[in-house]
């Protein structure tokens, strides 16, 4: 059962093993984080619950990068190939970065911010999992 | 509180070296206690800034060895951690300990070997300041931040890119000039804003050229009472102000062209000196990206929102002109061995207001600021100094 899963990070990457992006609600103000949090920000409450978001966001913030991280130069990134990460706002309302597919990296003129985006489950390298990614509709 | 003043300053080159952080930490500390007027046994406490002296050379209890590195191993020694914020937070807190009389003299600053983990590695732990548990499997890298920061600026204030871009190389050129005055700068030469273009793509639109380097190196500060200062040295550098201030990781902040964090700190520290940015002769600020000087004139007061590009292009922030910055080359060009930058910051502010410059004094500065960001724009500390 999704709900009885403790509020914490490792939780919220086993659910993305299971395709699903998970944020926490406060019970008690109604608050919702993604990232989840165990404790709410607002009201100080711990009383927790997991609520699925549906994926569907708009993308706020981006840039292509040519110059990448270990991660993303073990996938085969470099300066003739980059890729395109920023941060997505979702329907729901919160905010996460991400790596973003469908978008051409290599014109970054052509991209723009409120671009339509649905979430991505990809797997991380060998034995972590999976990550949330986002890619243009 | 009981007022403070920076009585000696001391820096190594800045740059690659062969050095270990005790030793560079040790060589610019021996220079501002002597400039102090004062030994190595008259240091009360030694508050330093590093943030990857594990990772660089499988080493921690930094702050321990480097006291006993010159000879006083029987005192209190911290290290602190505040990323690129390091050396400030550490010379902001010996100022605090200082001022509240806990002890009269300290030796602060911080010390770093960037260049000694190598580009990837060095890649690899910089991305551990941004919220690593969520943000390591996106792929975003700092110039990846401040390159988003670039596109919401230009978008947010209608600017076209190409623009913004060109003032952005401005940045470059300009603090690359100032470097060529900095005998102790990593880089000293003379840049084109075709030679900003010219450079490889890192995150677009920043280019290469537009990022400041990775760099070995330390500076380090004699912090002292008022009282005991007049004693040492003829020319004090009275602390007038400070501040500092976190935030939460980067998809949590509102708008990141605003930065947050570092209004909240700025103002600290403009309300405890009771002075206003228009009071500030100099700055020497978080140039980490060209952008981010842009950003960060803003933040601090000097330009309004969105009017930072133009100050650039208008020559505002040259030696010289209306609010001269990064007249030590800034992060771009001095070097950024990271967990030093704030307190090679700190010793230009201090020199320039001795006026102790040379080709790069900026004429008449009696009052002047510094500005440091860590990590994912989540954490500043500034600093205001007076003669």
């Amino acid at each position: 059962m999704a709900e009885e899963r403790e509020v914490n990070s490792a939780s919220f990457y086993q659910f993305l093993t299971e395709k699903k992006l998970m944020a926490s609600r406060c019970k008690k103000c109604q608050a919702l984080y993604l990232p989840p949090h165990p404790i709410c920000t607002k009201c100080h409450g711990s009383d927790m619950e997991w609520v699925e978001m549906k994926g569907n966001g708009k993308l706020a913030a981006f840039t292509a990068i040519a110059v990448g991280t270990t991660c993303t130069i073990e996938e085969g990134h470099d300066r003739n190939n980059p890729y395109v990460a920023g941060i997505v706002e979702l329907d729901e309302g919160p905010k996460i970065s991400g790596r973003i597919s469908g978008l051409d990296a290599r014109k970054p003129e052509t991209i723009k911010v409120g671009t339509p985006l649905t979430a991505e489950f990809p797997e991380q390298e060998e034995g972590k999992g999976c990550y949330v990614a986002f890619k243009a509709q | 509180m009981r007022e403070v003043a920076v009585v000696g300053v001391g820096m190594t080159q800045f740059g690659p070296s062969e050095k270990t952080n005790v030793e560079l930490f040790s060589e610019a500390a021996m220079d501002a206690i002597a400039e102090s007027n004062l030994e190595p046994k008259d240091v009360q406490a030694l508050f330093l800034g590093n943030v990857f002296c594990g990772f660089e050379e499988g080493q921690v209890t930094l702050s321990a060895f480097a006291a006993a590195d010159i000879g006083v191993p029987y005192i209190p020694t911290t290290r602190f951690e505040g990323a690129c914020a390091s050396g400030s937070v550490a010379i902001r807190d010996a100022y605090m300990w200082v001022a509240s009389g806990a002890y009269d003299i300290v030796l602060a600053g911080g010390t770093e070997k960037a260049l000694a983990m190598g580009t990837a590695y060095a890649t690899r732990t910089f991305a551990m300041g941004s919220d690593s548990r969520y943000e390591a499997p996106t792929g975003i890298t700092f110039p990846g931040i401040f390159a988003m920061m670039a596109h919401l600026y230009a978008k947010k204030y209608g600017i076209p890119l190409e623009q913004l871009k060109e003032q952005m190389a401005m940045v470059a050129v300009k603090n690359h000039h100032n470097g060529t005055f900095h005998p102790k700068a990593h880089f000293r030469k003379e840049i084109t804003i075709q030679d900003v273009y010219k450079s490889i793509m890192v995150a677009d639109p920043l280019q290469l050229y537009d990022c400041c380097p990775f760099s070995d190196g330390a500076a380090a500060i004699i912090i002292a009472s008022a009282e005991k200062a007049k004693k040492l040295t003829d020319k004090p550098v009275y602390f007038a102000g400070a501040g500092q201030c976190s935030a939460p990781p980067l998809p949590n902040q509102k708008d990141i062209t605003l930065v947050k964090a570092r209004q909240a700190s700025a103002k600290q520290a403009y309300d405890m000196a009771g002075l206003s940015p228009n009071d500030i002769d100099i700055c020497e600020l978080h140039d980490c990206f060209t952008i981010a000087e842009i950003v960060a004139t803003e933040n601090l007061g000097f330009f309004d929102h969105g009017e930072g590009c133009k100050g650039v292009e208008r020559g505002e922030t040259q030696i010289g002109g209306r609010i001269p910055i990064n007249p030590s080359g800034g992060l771009k060009a001095r070097g950024h061995p990271i967990g030093a930058t704030g307190a090679a910051q700190v010793y230009e502010i201090a020199k320039q207001l001795r006026g102790e410059c040379g080709e790069r004094q900026v004429e008449g500065a009696k009052t002047g600021m510094t500005d440091t960001l860590g990590a994912d724009l989540c954490m500043v500390c500034n600093m205001i100094f007076r003669i």
